[in-house]
């Protein structure tokens, strides 16, 4: 102990002090805040940029998955809408049948009418015909039978029985 | 052939270690390790002279007091810078260092007026340097001993010694390559560039793994310009102690004071109430403990900064003295047997040494760190006390 004291030079440690401390003033200023200033930001930097890429992976993953759910909708859609289709079309040619078929019924009792009406014009027309040429041919007939007595008489007695008969 | 093969070796080591840069300082250093043994020894050369033994004294005797001689000038101060000298001839290689006093006014001359032990003369006082301290005495240069210590009086020695002058090289080295660091961040797009780039890991080491563990993400930047110099300069120190023509610096007990003084300021200039409130009257146990505690704690706080004080001065001064001692031991077996096995044993201390250089920075820094987090740690207080 005694040699320590004895060994402890108060010059020495005067400068030491002095020149330590000002060489942790020297260096604050010159070196240790600037490098870990710089080293600091370089690892912001660096952490920023990693967490930045997994933000991003994160995104794109999301974007992905997005885009798959979209997907998965517009195919769920497509279906319906096909299906939607598939329904109306059938349901339009059903719907063309039945029409097309009321319509066909109709024309055809159309038809028929006209047929009918016309038939019956045709009978009519027909039978006035008729009525004229046996008219035509009773008059000619009458001309030929009147010229006696007798055959008058047949005669009137035949149509009288004719229209018995009716 | 043995130069390809050391030069192999050092690839290998290089290669093995070439990703953590942390070790490649220790292999770079271990590299260096010869020119370092080397040098340890400028000294005990002429023993080899037989001529040195001198006919009334025994010669090994004479190369003990040599190499005491050495090893008490390569792990103390000094006020002149001596590379080496040559016992024969007398010739001494060096230069003289500034000589600072405060006696009643300042007196400043060049350390080489205490050349040979001469009596030096400023502004009509006398002084003389005894084994590296000045004492105040008259032309004659006469001292007046008591059991061996001069009773004369000493003036205030504000001396540019060895050390002073190796503390401020490396403050300059340590300016000059941080700054450079520092600069090169803008410079290159926030990527270190230069010499100062190997420190970066180095730099960030101190950050991670000292300051945040034990200081806390809250408290630690406050800190952190202490803990990078403190750091830097003992490693620098210690390692410039291992050096050729090195100086021990920091195996000297006024530098480490000085360094564990400032530990102790800071912390204590920087103490939160809890600090003070654990060490004055220490919550959660009965009064008659709060009253033993106290005075034990403030000890405590004192004892702290001197174990940091003793520990980097000790193992610093203890290394230089176990390796000049093996150095020296080499010269006083001087056989083939003795010689090469203490160069050996030297060799493995020397690595040691370099290992040790690292770790006492580290564990300087570490436990500041650790006195620093005790200073700012808030304890909460529904936990509980321990």
């Amino acid at each position: 102990m005694e040699k320590l004291i004895n060994d402890f030079s108060f010059g020495l440690f005067f400068w030491q002090t002095l020149i330590f401390l000002l060489l942790i003033f020297l260096l604050r200023k010159f070196a240790w805040k600037p490098i870990l200033t710089a080293v600091n930001e370089r690892e912001e930097g660096i952490k920023n940029a990693l967490l930045s890429a997994e933000n991003a992976k994160k995104e794109m993953q999301s974007l992905n998955s997005h885009n798959e759910k979209l997907l998965a909708e517009a195919r769920v859609e497509r279906d319906a809408i096909l299906k939607e289709a598939r329904e109306i079309k059938d349901k339009i040619i059903s719907e063309a049948k039945d029409d097309a078929q009321v319509q066909a019924g109709k024309l055809i009792e159309q038809a028929k009418a006209a047929i009918n009406s016309e038939k019956n014009a045709a009978m009519t027309e027909l039978k006035n015909q008729v009525s004229n040429l046996s008219i035509e041919i009773a008059e000619k007939v009458l001309r030929e039978e009147l010229s006696n007595k007798e055959s008058q008489t047949k005669l009137v007695e035949k149509m009288l029985g004719d229209v018995k008969l009716n | 052939m043995h130069q390809i093969s050391e030069i192999k070796f050092r690839q290998v080591i290089v290669m093995v270690f070439s990703k953590k840069s942390f070790l490649y300082s220790l292999v770079a250093l271990i590299a260096f390790l010869p020119s370092v043994l080397m040098a340890n020894s400028p000294e005990p050369t002429p023993a080899h002279g037989e001529a040195v033994a001198q006919e009334n004294q025994d010669p090994k005797a004479e190369i003990k007091e040599q190499i005491e001689e050495v090893k008490n000038h390569h792990v103390l101060d000094a006020h002149s810078f001596h590379f080496f000298g040559d016992k024969e001839t007398g010739k001494e290689y060096g230069f003289p260092l500034p000589i600072i006093l405060w006696d009643n006014g300042l007196h400043v001359f060049s350390s080489s007026k205490f050349d040979e032990g001469k009596v030096a003369e400023d502004g009509g006082n006398y002084y003389v340097l005894h084994h590296e301290r000045i004492y105040k005495t008259d032309a004659t240069g006469a001292l007046t001993e008591h059991e061996g210590h001069p009773t004369n009086a000493k003036p205030l020695d504000f001396s540019i010694t060895k050390g002073v002058l190796s503390m401020l090289v490396i403050a300059l080295l340590m300016f000059l390559l941080f700054r450079s660091l520092g600069n090169s961040y803008s410079k290159n797009g926030g990527v270190a560039a230069g010499a100062g780039r190997f420190f970066e890991p180095i730099v960030l080491f101190v950050r991670d793994e000292i300051a945040i563990p034990n200081i806390g993400e809250k408290h630690y930047k406050r800190y952190m310009s202490h803990l990078l110099t403190v750091f830097f300069f003992i490693w620098f120190l210690n390692v410039v102690g291992m050096m050729p023509f090195g100086v021990n610096v920091t195996g000297n007990i006024a530098v480490t004071f000085g360094l564990a003084i400032v530990t102790f300021i800071i912390t204590t200039l920087t103490a939160k109430k809890d600090y003070w409130m654990h060490m004055l009257w220490m919550p959660g146990v009965p009064l008659p403990m709060k009253i033993i505690l106290a005075p034990i704690e403030l000890i405590g706080a004192i004892i702290k900064p001197f174990s940091l004080m003793i520990r980097l001065y000790a193992n610093m001064f203890a290394g230089h003295l176990v390796i000049m001692s093996l150095i020296g031991m080499m010269f006083v077996f001087k056989s083939w047997i003795g010689s090469p096995l203490t160069f050996a044993l030297s060799f493995i201390i020397s690595l040691i040494e370099i290992l040790v250089t690292l770790l006492q920075a580290y564990i300087f820094t570490m436990l500041t760190a650790l006195y620093f987090g005790a200073a700012v740690e808030e304890h909460h207080h529904e936990e509980g006390h321990h």
